[in-house]
This record gives structure tokens, sequence and C-alpha cells, in this order.
């Protein structure tokens, strides 16, 4: 599997859900982080997906079972907790992977090097959230407890090996559980317990199975380009 | 304005007499002297600015939506990349704005409860819908376009956290104004059906642009004082004649025809006459009857009411943040006393 497609993937589909926010956050300083979280993945997705073939072919006109990205992105928004969990749970993970790629000296080095920068800050702004909404008020406490145990398990699959790419993912997967147990310790939280992946033997994301929701993000971001085939916008 | 009316306050004088205060301040405002936050102002001044200003930074907030609505659908990466920066720009532009307003002693709070109670206006032109992703570059070319028309001159505002925040503004703005043009460039020029799409757009959105410069000069009720402030600096009129020479041979390049028969050269005023207005729609979209008021509040009450515990929860997260720190802050106090 081309592993750039796959990252290119994750980076493509959590930029469309996160611009679902604009317009919509709780202050407007939302409004102007969420999305800027969103063009910085949205950049990456297209320097990552152009190493494979046309950006826009690739975004637009692959059906589900072609994208490769994991599940835990594809996750709707659900409120302001869901969407920090997922925050949480993936900048996590983005930040060490490609700060172990950038370290290495394969095709994604260079890449993996600026983005690393910006994957530090959604961490951040991730972490930041997660302490304020676990340690803020009852509500938001139980919300933010709620949101990373439903999410729990879609953690797992980020962590299977992934053919092609130059780091071993399961050995993220010790540090990652760390740094996110570093976190929600000092939010007041806990971390989830239970299964961390579903037990559908067909696989998941990076296998191009996906979940109900996806289809109908796909069909909303791909119908106008599809609309008018050999366009040029 | 920094001599003469902030040193009578800072010796004191300041309630002395208001007489004189008002002198200086109208002689300031006429010298292009910047007023200040902690200089003397006179009530109606500080008041219709703080309308101004608040409606401004609404119509900022509030015109998100209509392009917002187009971000996951935009057709190409780049397109995305380039509309969600745009949204990304108006919510910063509404941050500024915000800001410079509370310096005249009111809270982005308070000017959002009012907004969202009907008693603070934002754009007219925001109660349009986005039927196309044609609009998207319809409302960059005319919208901000406008925008940038009517903006310009309040960068040189009497006001001074107003005018700096229209310099940063107006810079942006002109970002917008070229990427609509040139997407509505890409359509008209790409496949026949791009091409009626970025027509219809323009058709659309031509008069509710025209009408973003407000009634006609004999009926505009804020018009004399806010000149004689140096708050506005050119009429209604003058500024939407301005608009419409600007935009008539920009439509010619784009191969796209604006959907007004009256609009022709006038040889002796060396600029284009536009047909008549229709100022009832005008009335009627201020009076709360456009096509999207109703959705664009709701949106916009929802959006905030569902993020009311958000903010809670980060106001309680600082509390509790000052309360350890104080504690820890009181030991240290103790062991230096020690
Ligand atoms: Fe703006
Ligand atoms: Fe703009």
């Amino acid at each position: 599997m081309n592993a750039a497609l796959a990252l290119g993937d994750d980076a493509l589909v959590l930029a469309q859900r996160l611009g679902e926010w604009a317009g919509n956050a709780p202050v407007l300083e939302e409004d102007v982080a969420l999305t800027n979280i969103a063009l910085d993945l949205l950049g990456q997705a297209r320097t990552l997906l152009s190493l494979t073939g046309d950006e826009d072919e690739l975004a637009f006109r692959r059906e589900a079972h072609e994208f490769r990205n994991v599940q835990l992105v594809e996750q709707p928004n659900g409120d302001f907790a869901d969407t920090i969990a997922r925050q949480l749970y993936f900048s996590v993970y983005q930040e060490l992977l490609y700060g172990a790629l950038a370290e290495g000296g394969s095709e994604l080095a260079p890449l993996a090097g600026k983005a690393v920068k910006e994957v530090a800050y959604h961490r951040d702004h991730a972490e930041q959230w997660t302490l304020r909404l676990g340690d803020g008020t009852e509500e938001s406490h139980r919300r933010m407890q709620r949101a990373l145990g439903t999410l729990w398990r879609f953690t797992g699959e980020l962590f299977e090996p992934l053919e092609g790419l130059a780091v071993e993912l399961p050995a993220l997967h010790a540090p990652w559980r760390e740094r996110i147990a570093g976190v929600l310790g000092r939010a007041t939280l806990e971390i989830p317990e239970g299964a961390d992946r579903t037990a559908w033997s067909a696989g998941a994301g990076r296998q191009g199975v996906h979940t109900e929701p996806f289809g109908r993000m796909l069909a909303e971001m791909q119908y106008l380009h599809r609309a008018h085939p050999g366009a040029s916008w | 304005m920094t001599t003469t009316v902030t040193t009578a306050q800072a010796d004191g004088h300041a309630t002395a007499d208001p007489h004189a205060l008002a002198a200086a301040f109208d002689a300031a405002v006429a010298d292009e002297v910047r007023i200040e936050p902690r200089d003397w102002m006179p009530d109606a001044y500080r008041d219709t600015l703080v309308r101004q200003m608040a409606q401004h930074a609404h119509s900022e907030i509030i015109g998100m939506q209509p392009e917002a609505n187009w971000i996951t659908r935009a057709p190409s990466l780049r397109r995305k990349a380039i509309l969600m920066a745009k949204v990304q720009d108006e919510a910063g532009h509404g941050l500024y704005l915000y800001s410079a307003t509370e310096t005249l002693g009111v809270s982005r709070d308070d000017l959002l409860d009012k907004l969202h109670a009907g008693r603070q206006r934002y754009s007219s032109i925001f109660n349009y819908p986005t039927l196309t992703w044609a609009d998207v570059g319809a409302i960059g070319w005319l919208v901000d376009g406008a925008a940038i028309t009517n903006q310009v001159p309040l960068c040189r505002c009497s006001y001074g956290p107003y005018a700096r925040a229209m310099v940063r503004i107006c810079k942006e703005e002109s970002f917008h104004q070229r990427q609509g043009y040139e997407l509505l460039l890409a359509l008209s020029r790409g496949t026949p059906e791009q091409h009626a799409m970025a027509q219809d757009a323009v058709n659309r959105w031509w008069w509710p642009s025209l009408m973003m410069f407000g009634p006609p000069d004999d009926e505009s009720a804020h018009s004399a004082q806010s000149m004689a402030w140096r708050i506005k600096r050119h009429s209604n009129d003058e500024l939407r004649r301005r608009f419409v020479d600007i935009c008539v041979p920009q439509a010619e390049i784009l191969g796209l025809t604006l959907p007004d028969p009256d609009l022709r050269w006038n040889e002796e005023r060396g600029g284009y006459d536009h047909g008549p207005i229709d100022w009832a729609e005008f009335r009627e979209v201020l009076r709360g009857n456009g096509p999207c008021n109703r959705e664009r509040l709701e949106r916009r009450r929802a959006a905030h009411e569902s993020g009311a515990w958000v903010r809670q929860a980060a106001v309680a997260y600082a509390a509790k943040q000052r309360e350890a720190g104080r504690a820890a802050g009181h030991g240290a106090d103790q062991e230096a006393g020690a």
C-alpha cells in the first residue's frame, strides 16, 4: 500500500471534518483556530496526495473503499468535546509519526519536518482544551470523558503496520498511550478502558473499510467536482 | 489626539468645562488628529462609533455563514484552501473589530447578546443565499469589492482603533476581492455550464451589492453628522458610483453581463450611470424579510447556545488555575517573608 496516500487521506478527511466547524464554533477564537488546523491539514494532504498522482483526481474521483484513511478521522464532529477528543488522539499520533519520519531518510522526511511544527501546535491546542474541558465544569468533564470513551475504539487502528512507511507504527503505541495518559491525568480524566478496535475481521480504514458517516461526507465533498466531468475550477 | 484634552484630563480639569472639552474635540477632529480611547469624546460620537463598529464586527461573523456553506463542497482542493483561508480571515476581522469596539467601554459578550436579540444589525447583504459555487466568486468580487470601497476611507476615520483595524482588514479584503474575481474568471472561461453558473450568480448579487452603500444621500439618516466627525468621508451615492465605475470594466474582462439595461457611460460626469435601485426590497430585507434573515440569526444563536458549556468550562478552568496560582504565590510570599 502507498503510505503517502494513507497519510494524505488522513489529513484530507480530518481537514474536511474540521471545515464543517467554520462559523459554528463556541467562541470566535475557535473559529479561527479550528480553521487554521484544517488549513494545515489540507496543505499536508495536498503535498502527500501529489506524491501519488493528481490531488483533485484522488480527492474527488475515488470511491469510499479506495480511501485509506483511518476511521478515527472520518468520525462526525459531534459536540466540541468529541472534536477535541478526536484532535487529541490524532494530533498526538501525528506528532509522534511525523517526528519519527522527519528523523529518517525517506522521501517523506522533508514534508514531515515541516508538518511536525504545525502538528505540535495542533497537539497543544487539543491538550489545552482537554485540560479546560476535563477540569472545567461538571458538565464539560462528563462530556469530555464520554467523548474519549466513544472514540477509543478507533485508536487501535492508528498503530497497525503501514506497508512502505519508514516508521514502525506499532512501536509508537506505547509512547502514544503514555502521552495521552499524561494529559488525561492532568485534566482529571480517565484513560478509557475497553477494546481499542472493533471486532470486524474485514479490517478498517487502512484496508478501505469505512464507517457509515464517511459515505455521506464524501458525497458532499465530491458532488460538485463530479457533476462537471473534465471541468477546471 | 494627545495634546489638549488628554492633558486637561491628566491635570484633573476634565470635568471643569464641558464646553471647552467639546470645542477641543471639534478642533482636533477638524485638524485630522486621531481620537484615542482615553481622550474625551461626546457621548453621541461614542454611541455612533459603537453602533457602526458593532454592526461591522457582526457583519464579519454573520458573513462567514454564506461562504462557509461551500467549504465542504469546494470543487478543487486549491479552491477549498482559498475559501477556508477567507472564512478564517473573516473570523479574524470579527476579532479585531470586537476588540476595537471594546476600547469604547463595551464588551464583546454584550455586543453578541445584542446581535442575538436582534437589537444590533449586520450588513443586509448576508441575508441573501449562496445557491451555487459561483456565488462564492460573486461574493468575493462584488461584496468584498463593495466592502473595500466603503472601508478604504475608514482607514482615515477619526477614531484611532477603528482606523487601525481597517488598515489591516482592507489588505485582506483586497485579496478576497481578487480571489473572487479569479474564481469567476475561471468559471466564465470554463464549460458552458460553468459560464452560466457565473452569470446567474452575478445576476443575483449585483443589485444587493449596490445596496451595500446604503440609502441614497437625500434619505441617509446618519450621514451628515458622521461626515462632520470624520467617521465617514464620502456620501453613499458617491461611493456607490465609484464602485460601479470599478466594476463595469472588470465585468467586461470577465465576459459577464451586469444585469442593468440602463447602465451607460455618462460623458459629462466621466462615470457610469446605473438604473434605479429597488429600495423597497432593501427596506424589506432590513426589516427582516430577506431570504435568509431568520436562518442567519438562528444559526448564530444556535452556535452560541450550543457553545455555552464550553465557554463556561474555560471560565471555570481559568478560575481554578488562578486560585492555584494564588495559593502557590502566597506560599512563596510567606517563604520570602520568613
Ligand atoms: Fe472581512
Ligand atoms: Fe472579506
